[in-house]
């Protein structure tokens, strides 16, 4: 009996990829855990290792193909075994050989054999056992708005607790749209809660009613961090997804093009954290004069050690600083709105344009590093970012983001927060600007070069006020250089 | 002015004042409407307490203990009993009874003063959908803002066959009130009602026969829970016809002729009483429900939704005249669905075990998802069953042929449903309904500690079958163990 391997979640909510490489043909011997495919999920690629060791008997994808959490991906030959990822008790494996007894009434003289409780014949192999026992995961179709059902081994009643269904009553969330967590697929609470939140703000969700068109959403892992926004496990409820578009070809040509990948991603997350958040902007500029002539110094030194002694890179530092000192801007409203989860880690993002589309590795402990140490460090992000060889971890764990779009053009934009972090700091083009000093009878007209900063943050997180002296504390760090050395 | 002059005006109007509407009427006050409870008796608690589940609950306890009696003096306990059993003294039973009855439809009048509900005593009917016409009554009309319909049911007679009050000929409302004990008692109708009547008749010393039209006694009830029952009965009454129907009936004097055509032919029968238990029907024939807006369907009972909403908006209907399976406790998880409704609350009827409970002897009770519904509905499941001839406790109450079964999806082991038959199988099924609600997987059941002994064992042991660990039964050859 062939041995199946299926497409599995690696763990971080991922339900679904394509297939952007087919490592190995039909009748190839592999080891367990040798790279059979490479799929590409959100914004990075992953190798997918054998399930077991033996002879690739059939692929069941080929490149290109688009396979959800459970797709049959390949079949390996030989005899029936167990699963390398069993999970599930072995009493609720079904027999090898089970005989498919109808369900009937019998007679009650039975022995116990006759009374035997009647295993349905399952086709298939033991991986599938396994994907009943996980929690279930989800189709996403976030594009033409149309939300599938999870995937639910069997039909009938989603199972629920009766407090769980009142509870998907009241936040109007649909059980059909939920996957369960619990006990073979069993929806918990937390699981509706997690809908919920998801889908909060859609604007054409009916709350009252218990068949929602809106479509929920939620991580099919129970991780208790916090989901990050570039696994693009924790969904926002496609906003756009109630009210169908016009059909524009009335009015010209058109073309249709797949929301793929990166832009896909990024369009579910802005959505998200633009529905969340209430953000408040707050634009300021700093006088880099001395900070620039500083890093003209200095940019040599840090390219012979293989970095790129940006503005960008001085700019972490700053917030760096800043957030040490104030460290509800490097925090997180929890999913129940009661906590703030303050971290005592300084990750920060940078957000890089490439060809792929916008991603954001993670530089961390921006605290502990050396400016010459960001320096190299950044630069390679980037291009390994530019490249497509960022991994998935390299884009998890920030607690804050800075976008530098100076480099392009630009002198103020309001840059969104990256659910769920508390603020983002934007950096527009460092402009000289004419700046006059002295007194009305001996002025001195000069120059000084002038970066904007475009803050911003989180109301519910900070206030105004806060969010002004945190910014201040970056524009003085930023005006002086060696203050801002020290602080590190 | 006379009192019949004045216009009442309610948030809420309750038609009817059995358990499904007493139910809403209280929820609905309790959540802070004005509520109007109108019904045509003069006592609370419709047919369920006055003239059903109540009183049939009673006189079943004494032919428990009358058979208990007489089983008794096979294990060594002899009361001194002749032949005949225990003596019923009609009068002194009557009067417990109605005791028991009294004492209930008092505590619910109270409970509506204390809740400030308007009670009104009068036949209603819809003028529109926002008025109801009272007849028989202190008032001429109410204007309502909201309404819930819950009027119940009433039993069915043959065609061609009334039940004079006091006849000989008699529904169940008669059966119970009484009158005496016939020395040979017909019993048309193998359904619960039938056999529970026919049941303390037969106890208190009345030779019972049962026709039933179908080729089971409780038709629609899997046939692993009835068989025992059916043995059982088949020493308590005198005959048991299946694939029999009630031809004719005529009461000529003091007994009453009838005809019965079977399997075999037909046949034509004298018995002193004819208790007719066929089924029962909607009342939904005489509210004006038309001039409300208010459908039904083909059968008469007033289509709803899952919030018990009919085609009127402000309408709604609960219990037995809304279908479904026609229980009383059914009809108060609906009332008090309807009742959140109107007070704006996300509720709905979403049970997934509505359980039922038979009290005969041996008890039958099931909940969720019957064997023959899985059949019908092509839902593969597994069915693990614990005879009782294995349990401690069935022994020491002569219960050893009872059976315990579970219901339960192959691969996940989720409970889906629940059988039983056996005595005390209604302290049972509660468990179950509470482990199918909660979407319980087998190991949820078999991992909790059932107290020993008590039938609550034959649960946890029929879960643990199905695991392949049983306890108190030899592990079946084909299933490996955990």
């Amino acid at each position: 009996m062939s041995r199946e391997m299926r497409f599995t979640d690696p763990g971080e909510g991922i339900h679904e990829a394509e297939v952007v490489e087919v490592l190995v043909n039909a009748g190839d011997s592999v080891q367990e855990g040798d790279s059979v495919l490479a799929v590409e999920t959100d914004k990075a690629t992953t190798e997918l290792p054998a399930a077991y060791g033996g002879e690739i008997e059939q692929l069941a994808v080929a490149v290109g193909d688009r396979v959800e959490v459970g797709d049959l991906l390949l079949t390996f030959a030989g005899d029936s075994d167990e699963a390398p990822d069993e999970s599930a008790p072995a009493a609720q494996r079904p027999d090898p050989e089970p005989e498919p007894e109808p369900a009937r009434a019998e007679p009650e003289q039975a022995e116990p054999e006759q009374a035997t409780p009647k295993q349905a014949q399952s086709k298939q192999g033991a991986p599938e056992q396994t994907e009943a026992q996980q929690p279930e995961t989800r189709r996403d179709d976030g594009g033409d708005g149309a939300s599938h059902a999870p995937k639910r081994p069997h039909k009938g009643p989603v199972p629920a607790a009766p407090s769980t269904r009142r509870l998907a009553r009241e936040l109007g969330v649909a059980l059909a749209q939920v996957a369960g967590s619990g006990p073979g697929g069993r929806v918990l609470d937390a699981d509706v809660r997690g809908a919920s939140e998801a889908s909060e703000t859609a604007d054409t969700r009916q709350a009252e009613r218990a068949e929602a068109p809106g479509s929920p959403e939620r991580p099919a892992t129970t991780e208790p961090e916090q989901p990050q926004p570039e696994r693009g496990a924790a969904k926002p409820a496609p906003a756009a997804s109630a009210e169908p578009l016009p059909d524009f070809s009335r009015w010209g040509d058109v073309e249709r093009v797949e929301l793929r990948s990166v832009r896909r991603a990024t369009a579910r997350e802005m959505a998200r954290a633009w529905a969340e958040i209430p953000h408040v902007m707050h634009h300021d500029r700093a006088d880099v004069t001395a900070l620039e002539r500083f890093r003209r110094a200095h940019v040599d030194e840090v390219a012979a050690a293989g970095g790129k002694l940006t503005l960008t890179v001085l700019v972490l530092k700053a917030a760096a600083a800043a957030l040490r000192v104030m460290p509800r801007f490097n925090a997180s409203l929890d999913a129940d709105g009661e906590t703030i989860v303050l971290k005592h880690y300084c990750h920060i993002g940078v957000a890089v344009a490439t060809d792929a589309g916008l991603l954001v590795p993670v530089v961390r402990d921006v605290d502990r590093k050396s400016v010459r140490e960001l320096a190299v460090e950044l630069a390679e992000l980037a291009r390994r970012a530019r490249d497509g060889e960022l991994s998935r971890e390299e884009m998890q764990g920030g607690s804050f983001t800075v976008t530098n779009v100076g480099g392009i053009g630009g002198r103020l934009f309001t840059p969104i927060i990256r659910y769920p972090e508390a603020a983002i700091l934007g950096l527009a083009r460092a402009e000289l600007a004419p700046v006059v000093t002295g007194d009305i009878d001996a002025p001195k007209i000069g120059a000084r070069l002038y970066l904007p900063l475009c803050f911003a943050f989180d109301h519910r997180l900070n206030d105004g006020a806060e969010a002004a002296r945190f910014v201040n504390r970056i524009i003085d760090s930023l005006q002086d250089p060696e203050s801002l050395l020290l602080s590190v | 002015m006379v009192m019949g002059d004045l216009p009442v005006e309610t948030e809420l109007l309750v038609l009817g004042d059995g358990p499904g509407g007493y139910a809403t009427a209280f929820r609905a006050a309790d959540l802070g409407l004005d509520v109007t409870l109108v019904s045509n008796e003069a006592r609370m608690g419709g047919v369920c307490l006055l003239r059903g589940c109540i009183p049939s609950k009673a006189l079943l306890h004494l032919a428990e203990l009358a058979g208990g009696a007489r089983e008794a003096a096979d294990m060594g306990l002899d009361f001194g009993l002749d032949a005949h059993g225990p003596r019923w003294d009609l009068e002194r039973v009557r009067h417990w009874t109605d005791g028991v009855v009294e004492r209930l439809t008092d505590g619910l009048a109270e409970l509506c003063e204390r809740r400030g509900i308007q009670r009104i005593r009068g036949r209603g009917a819809f003028a529109d959908a926002r008025r109801l016409l009272l007849t028989d009554s202190d008032y001429s009309s109410i204007q309502f803002e909201q309404a819930i319909i819950a009027t119940g049911s009433r039993p069915v007679a043959p065609p061609g066959i009334a039940f004079p009050a006091g006849g000989r000929i008699m529904d169940s409302s008669g059966a119970l009130a009484l009158a005496d004990i016939p020395e040979r008692l017909l019993v048309v109708g193998g359904g619960y009602v039938g056999l529970e009547l026919g049941s303390v008749y037969a106890a208190a010393g009345s030779r019972v026969s049962v026709a039933e039209m179908a080729d089971q006694l409780l038709p629609g009830t899997d046939a692993d829970l009835v068989r025992p029952l059916h043995e059982r009965l088949a020493k308590l009454f005198e005959s048991i016809r299946l694939e029999t129907r009630l031809e004719s009936a005529d009461e000529q004097g003091e007994q009453v002729q009838v005809a019965l055509k079977g399997p075999d032919g037909d046949e034509q029968a004298t018995f002193d009483r004819v208790l007719v238990a066929i089924g029962r029907r909607p009342n939904s024939d005489d509210l004006g429900l038309d001039a409300a807006g208010v459908e039904l369907d083909d059968a008469g009972y007033i289509r709803v939704d899952a919030e018990r909403r009919t085609s009127a908006d402000n309408i709604f209907a609960i219990g037995d005249v809304a279908g479904g399976m026609q229980l009383a406790h059914k009809a108060m998880h609906e009332g008090k669905v309807a009742a959140e409704v109107v007070a704006g609350r996300p509720a709905a009827f979403d049970a997934r075990a509505v359980p039922a409970v038979i009290y005969t002897d041996p008890q039958i009770a099931w909940c969720g998802l019957t064997e023959r519904e899985a059949k019908a509905q092509g839902v593969e499941v597994a069915v693990s069953r614990f005879p009782w001839r294995a349990s401690g406790r069935a022994l020491t109450v002569g219960a050893a042929d009872g059976l315990t079964k579970l219901l339960l999806e192959p691969e996940t082991g989720r409970v889906l449903g629940f059988g039983a038959v056996g005595r005390g199988a209604e302290g049972l099924v509660a468990e179950a309904m509470l482990a199918v609600e909660m979407g319980a997987v087998a190991e949820d059941l078999a991992l909790g500690i059932h107290p020993h002994p008590t039938l609550s064992e034959t649960v946890g042991e029929a879960a643990e079958r199905f695991l392949g660990l049983p306890t108190h039964l030899a592990p079946d050859r084909k299933r490996r163990p955990a």
